[in-house]
Parts: structure tokens; C-alpha cells; sequence
């Protein structure tokens, strides 16, 4: 499942966008490779969740300008349903509760959007183990009256199954305690290096990074990428903060 | 005749009714039928029961006059049933009775008929003047009877003379101190097929139904009552309940028939830690008027109401919600909660959801919510970023709305059925589809 001619995976070029009028997205370029996991940092209200939505194309977000292609297929011009299709996953930072729709339905109609054959209970409750849900929880509905953390395991669950090529995971590790987050983290890793998946994970701390070592880290600060980086970028901000204008150490924000 | 600019028909749509489009269907003697064989409506009457699952007795009325009562695999110690005709006999039929047998001689059903009820309308006193049978059901004190004790009505839509039939099913379920049960009541159009439109300019049937249960001390009843007319089919039910000391209802209603159909829910809480559960789901497409008032009444202390009603437009059916919350003088640490939720999904069908709130003491709890929209996008769109298709994704989050009523129903073959006739409804994706292309 590499990218065709071996070229980065997700390309973003650009790309401006808008929330309620507001310009957050000032020009974000970005490509992120087959296999590759990419973290993006920053400060609070720097744009990363505006650019997992924009991504995803959650209404209510509106592209001024650029591109973004997955595997060469320009996704801004597609549907949010079709950007899934082609192979693009979001684990939502405040996974929306479904009710009355359960999560093996869910699971078992993206599969067949996908043209996949519907899973086995036991691969899916092979699945839930290994990201530690609770198997009674595959036949409740859709996030509701789940904790933070069960919310964010579920979120892992449905990315393993159904195997996208790239992962916009935001904050991932927020509301998970430290097992959760290394079981979570662990199957993403495994993902990696089952089927190529490329990961952009967005987060505020290097626990996250410890327990998904990546590829390169960006710091985006007022909607724009203002530094790009190996892993030991995130031990100098640690340090430092995300710079002169944003102070704030980056062990307290949040 | 009630006019619309009276508050509790307002938004009905009742100028435009005339009661001389209906007439009678004449009673009296042996049943007969005026479409098919009674053995045909038997048959159907049975095969629509059995969707509910095992019950314990089915009770079939045939345009409001009994026609069959028979026993099913459940035990029924405990359970009586009477049929009375007051109209005809001015008193209860002095039905057979033998050791051991189901039939009770009914003394009990002249003094509780309309003792829950009381006639305060036009179409109360339509319903008694034109009533055919009561079907009465007891339960003595301490009987537990498991499987549910099904009433089928069957309403035959063949004009009469030209005009609609007319029928006025009657029910009286009487719980005795302790006693434990379930009934479900069935209200269908026989012959036909669902809930078609019946024939093109076929006046449709008018059906008054008028339901009493009473609850005594420390029972408890769960009450289900399915209305899968057909859309020509007008329907103006009356169901009211009465909770003594520590008793406790449980309500379901599913009203998915009718071209209009009105289903007033009066519920009392009448003795110190009574409860009452209060659920219902409407799915209205074409045309239909579905139109719902419900009133809350605590007249004793320490009483606890729950109502929640769910429903769906499409194309441009509408719907109606209208419910008071009474808390009368003494009804002290009461809590009473009213909520509505409804779905509107298409640009021509529209909803109304009118809560009021009328509080004579002072140590209550009461709040009411309601809620008139599209589909929750956050849910959709959710369901989206997974890959799937719009229309599809539409019909999960609906089925989810009504799956998630349903899952609190207190007769789960009742909560399946529902969501067999939403998944229908939706297949046929009438109540669906604006969202089809959109991206």
C-alpha cells in the first residue's frame, strides 16, 4: 500500500482556511510520507484542530485557498464521506455520541461503503482487546455514556478496523490514563507497520511521543508552520516553549 | 364539534373535519364481518400479535364489537376478561362463566367504565353513545402475569353507504393491589395491506378508541398501544390512567397510521410514591397530521411522572406536541419531567412542540424540554468521516433515534416492532433523502 511512484502519501499545499469568517489556516504546507508518523505541536488555538477538521471537511469550515491530496487524488473536492473512502481516518478529539446507533453497525456499514466483507465477532472483538475496550461496549451505541478514555480507544478500534492508509489522530491521548495511552499508541504503531498506515498525530505532549516515536514534528503557531523538525525538536520545546511569542511552557498547556 | 381555535385542538387541523363523512357501523347480534371471513381477520389478527412474541391472551375486536378471545401458552392465573355491552344491555353482559374459565361476569365494569375516563369532549361523548363492547381486564390482587395480554383491533375501511366506517374500541384494564402485568393494545386496518393508502377516494375510517387503566396500590403495569392504521384512516384515541399508592405505569405508544391521528395521553398520580413512565414514537410521512396531547396530573405527594416523546416527519406530514404538567394543591415533592424531542426531515414537513407547565405547590421538581430540527449534523457528519454515504448515514442516525426509545420500551417485542416500522419507512426512504446529494 505505498504511494503511487513512492511520492509523499498527504500533500498540503497552502492551505488557508476560515472558521466563522476568521482566517486560523494562514498557509499550511505539509506532505507526510507512506509509513511515516508526523506530530504537530503547538499552542492553544494555533489552528491544529481547524486543520484535522479542514482535512476531514467538517462543515462549517470554509478553504480560502491551496490544495490537499491524498495519493494524488485532490480530497478538497470531495465529500467528507469519499475523503474516508480514499483512505483518510480522523480520530475526533470530542468523539460525538451516536445514540442508538451501535458500533459494530457503524463499523459494519463503513465496511461495506468500503466494499470490505463485514468482520468476524471475533476479529472484532480481537480488535477491542487490543486497544483494552470492553467487548460489551461493540454492541452500545456510538460513544455514548463512554468515558474520555474508553472514547479514544474506541476511536484506535475503529481505525484498525477499518485500515485507513492515512490517520489524523487529534489529541488522541487526551482523556486517557498512562495504560490507555500506551495501548492506544501501541496499536498505531502496529498499524504503521501492518499496512503502511501514515499517521499525523496532533498533540500538546511528549508522553504521546515517547510511546509513538515520530517521523518529524511541526510547530504551527497562528495557523502557519513556523518550524519542522526531528524527534529531539520536542525536547528543546520542552525547554523552551513554542517561542517568543508563545511562552507558555509546553508541559502546561493543555 | 371541538374548534381549533380552542387551545388543546390548536394546530389540529379539526375545522376541516366533518363527522358527517362517518357513519356508524351497525352492531348489535353476532359479529359479522362486511369484508373477508371472520376466520381472515382471526388469522391477521393473530399473525399481527405475533410480532409482539409469546402473550398470555389475545382479545380481537372487529370494528369495535369482540369477535374473539382466546387463550394463548402463557399462564394467566389471575387474569380475567369481560366483555360488556352497555348500550345495548345498559348494563354488562352477564358473560358465561365456569370454574377455572378466563370469562368473569364483569359486575366489576359497570362501576369502573369511565371512572379514569371521564367525558369532557365531543368525541368522549361520541365514543359512548356509538361504543359497541368494553373489553375489560382484570387483574386480581397479586396476580403476575408475564406474557402480555394482547387487544387487537381491527377496523374494516369498506365505506358504509358511502361513508366512512366508524368504530369506538373500548378498553378498561383494571390492576388489583400488588397485581403485575402487561397489555398491549393493537390498532389496525383490516383488510389491507399495513399502512398503505387504502383505496384512492375512499373516505377512510374514523376510530375513536378510549382506553382506561387503573392502577392500585403497589402494581404494576406495562402498557403498550401500536396505531398502524392505514393513511386514509382518521383516528381520535384517548388513553388515560389512573397510579394509586406506590403503583407504577409504564407507557409505550407507537403511532405510525392515520391520515390524522390524535392521541391524548391523561395520566393521574393519584397516591403517595406513585410512578408513571410515559413513552411514545410517531413517524409521520405523506400527508399525515400526528397530533399529541398529554397531561401529567400529581394530586397526591411524593408522585413521579416521566414522559418522553420521540417522533419523525418527512415529505409533509406534521406533527403536533402538546402537554401540560399538573401539579395540583398538596402534591408536594413531586417531580415531574416532559420531554420532546422531534425530527423534521424534509423542507415540507413541520412540527410543533408546545409545553406548559401548571404548578399549584410549592415543593416540586418539573422541567420540560423540547427540541424541533433536522438531523443532529454533529451525528451525521460523525458517521461520514467513517466512509459513509450520506442517505445512509441519515437513516442510521433516525433509526438510532427511534432504536434509542425503543430500548426503554416496557414490551421489548413492542421496541423491535417499532424499529421494524421505522427500518420500513426508512428503506422506503420517504422519510429520507433531502440529504441524499449533498455533499
Amino acid at each position: 500500500m505505498s504511494a503511487a511512484g513512492g511520492g509523499p502519501r498527504l500533500v498540503v499545499r497552502d492551505l488557508r482556511a476560515a472558521v466563522a469568517g476568521r482566517e486560523v489556516l494562514a498557509g499550511i504546507d505539509l506532505e507526510v510520507g507512506a509509513g511515516e508518523i508526523h506530530a504537530l505541536m503547538g499552542p492553544n488555538g494555533s489552528g491544529k484542530s481547524t486543520l484535522s477538521n479542514v482535512l476531514m471537511g467538517k462543515p462549517g469550515y470554509e478553504v480560502l485557498g491551496g490544495s490537499v491530496t491524498l495519493d494524488g487524488v485532490d480530497l478538497l473536492a470531495l465529500p467528507t464521506w469519499q475523503r474516508a473512502r480514499h483512505g483518510l481516518f480522523l480520530a475526533s478529539q470530542y468523539p460525538v455520541e451516536v445514540p442508538g446507533v451501535g458500533l459494530d453497525q457503524t463499523l459494519g456499514a463503513a465496511l461495506s461503503g468500503l466494499g470490505r466483507p463485514a468482520l468476524a465477532p471475533g476479529d472484532l472483538t480481537a480488535e477491542a482487546a487490543r486497544v483494552g475496550l470492553g467487548v460489551a461496549l461493540l454492541e452500545r451505541a456510538v460513544n455514548v455514556d463512554l468515558s474520555g478514555g474508553e472514547r479514544k480507544r474506541s476511536e484506535t478500534l475503529q481505525l484498525a478496523v477499518l485500515r485507513p492508509s492515512v490517520a489524523v489522530l487529534d489529541e488522541l491521548d487526551s482523556g486517557l490514563d498512562v495504560d490507555g495511552l500506551r495501548a492506544v499508541a501501541r496499536r498505531v504503531r502496529q498499524a504503521v507497520d501492518e499496512w503502511g498506515l501514515s499517521v499525523l498525530a496532533i498533540t500538546h505532549y511528549r508522553r504521546l511521543l515517547t510511546e509513538l516515536p515520530p517521523d518529524a514534528i511541526h510547530v504551527l503557531v497562528g495557523g502557519r508552520i513556523v518550524r519542522s523538525g526531528g524527534p529531539e525538536l520536542s525536547e528543546e520545546l520542552e525547554r523552551t516553549g513554542y517561542g517568543p511569542d508563545t511562552p507558555v511552557p509546553l508541559s502546561e498547556t493543555g | 364539534m371541538p374548534a381549533e381555535s380552542e387551545e388543546i385542538w390548536r394546530y389540529s387541523g379539526i375545522d376541516d373535519f366533518e363527522l358527517a363523512r362517518f357513519a356508524p357501523v351497525g352492531t348489535g347480534g353476532a359479529p359479522a364481518t362486511r369484508s373477508g371471513s371472520l376466520l381472515d381477520a382471526l388469522a391477521s389478527a393473530r399473525a399481527t400479535a405475533d410480532r409482539i412474541g409469546p402473550r398470555s391472551l389475545l382479545v380481537v375486536t372487529l370494528d369495535g364489537s369482540v369477535v374473539a378471545i382466546e387463550a394463548g401458552a402463557g399462564a394467566v392465573e389471575g387474569l380475567s376478561v369481560s366483555v360488556a355491552s352497555p348500550t345495548l344491555a345498559g348494563a354488562p353482559d352477564q358473560a358465561a362463566t365456569s370454574p377455572g374459565s378466563l370469562l368473569d361476569a364483569g359486575e366489576w365494569v359497570e362501576e369502573a367504565l369511565g371512572s379514569v375516563a371521564g367525558v369532557d369532549d365531543a368525541f368522549g361523548a361520541l365514543h359512548d353513545t356509538f361504543l359497541a363492547d368494553v373489553v375489560a381486564l382484570h387483574l386480581v390482587s397479586g396476580a403476575d402475569v408475564a406474557d402480555p395480554v394482547v387487544v387487537a383491533h381491527l377496523v374494516d375501511p369498506a365505506p358504509v353507504g358511502g361513508l366512512g366506517p366508524s368504530a369506538f374500541p373500548r378498553t378498561v384494564v383494571r390492576l388489583g393491589a400488588g397485581a403485575r402485568g402487561t397489555v398491549v393494545e393493537l390498532t389496525v386496518s383490516w383488510p389491507g395491506d399495513g399502512m398503505s393508502a387504502g383505496e384512492g377516494s375512499a373516505p377512510g375510517a374514523l376510530v375513536v378508541p378510549v382506553t382506561e387503566l387503573d392502577v392500585a396500590d403497589g402494581a404494576y403495569l406495562a402498557y403498550a398501544n401500536v396505531q398502524v392504521l392505514d393513511l386514509a384512516s382518521t383516528q381520535i384515541a384517548l388513553q388515560a390512567s389512573r397510579v394509586a399508592r406506590d403503583g407504577e405505569l409504564r407507557s409505550f405508544a407507537v403511532v405510525a397510521g392515520g391520515r390524522y391521528a390524535r392521541l391524548r395521553t391523561d395520566a393521574a398520580a393519584v397516591g403517595t410514591g406513585a410512578h408513571s413512565a410515559l413513552l411514545a414514537a410517531f413517524l409521520g410521512v405523506e400527508d399525515q397530521v400526528l397530533d399529541f396531547r398529554t397531561r401529567q396530573e400529581h394530586i397526591a405527594a411524593h408522585t413521579t411522572s416521566e414522559l418522553l416523546f420521540k417522533g419523525a416527519v418527512a415529505d409533509t406530514a406534521r406533527s403536533v406536541y402538546s402537554g401540560l404538567i399538573q401539579i395540583r394543591p398538596g402534591a408536594r415533592k413531586t417531580s415531574a419531567v416532559q420531554t420532546n424531542h422531534n425530527l423534521v426531515l424534509s423542507e415540507g414537513a413541520r412540527a410543533d412542540s408546545v409545553p406548559n407547565l401548571d404548578i399549584e405547590e410549592n415543593d416540586v421538581r418539573c422541567s420540560h424540554a423540547s427540541t424541533v430540527g433536522p438531523v443532529d449534523e454533529e451525528q451525521r457528519y460523525y458517521l461520514e468521516s467513517r466512509g459513509i454515504e450520506p442517505p445512509v448515514a441519515e437513516r442510521l442516525v433516525v433509526a438510532g433515534f427511534f432504536a434509542d426509545l425503543a430500548a426503554r420500551c416496557p414490551v421489548p417485542g413492542v421496541g423491535r416492532w417499532l424499529q421494524e416500522i421505522a427500518g420500513e419507512r426508512l428503506t422506503a426512504s420517504r422519510l429520507v433523502g433531502s440529504g441524499a446529494d449533498r455533499g
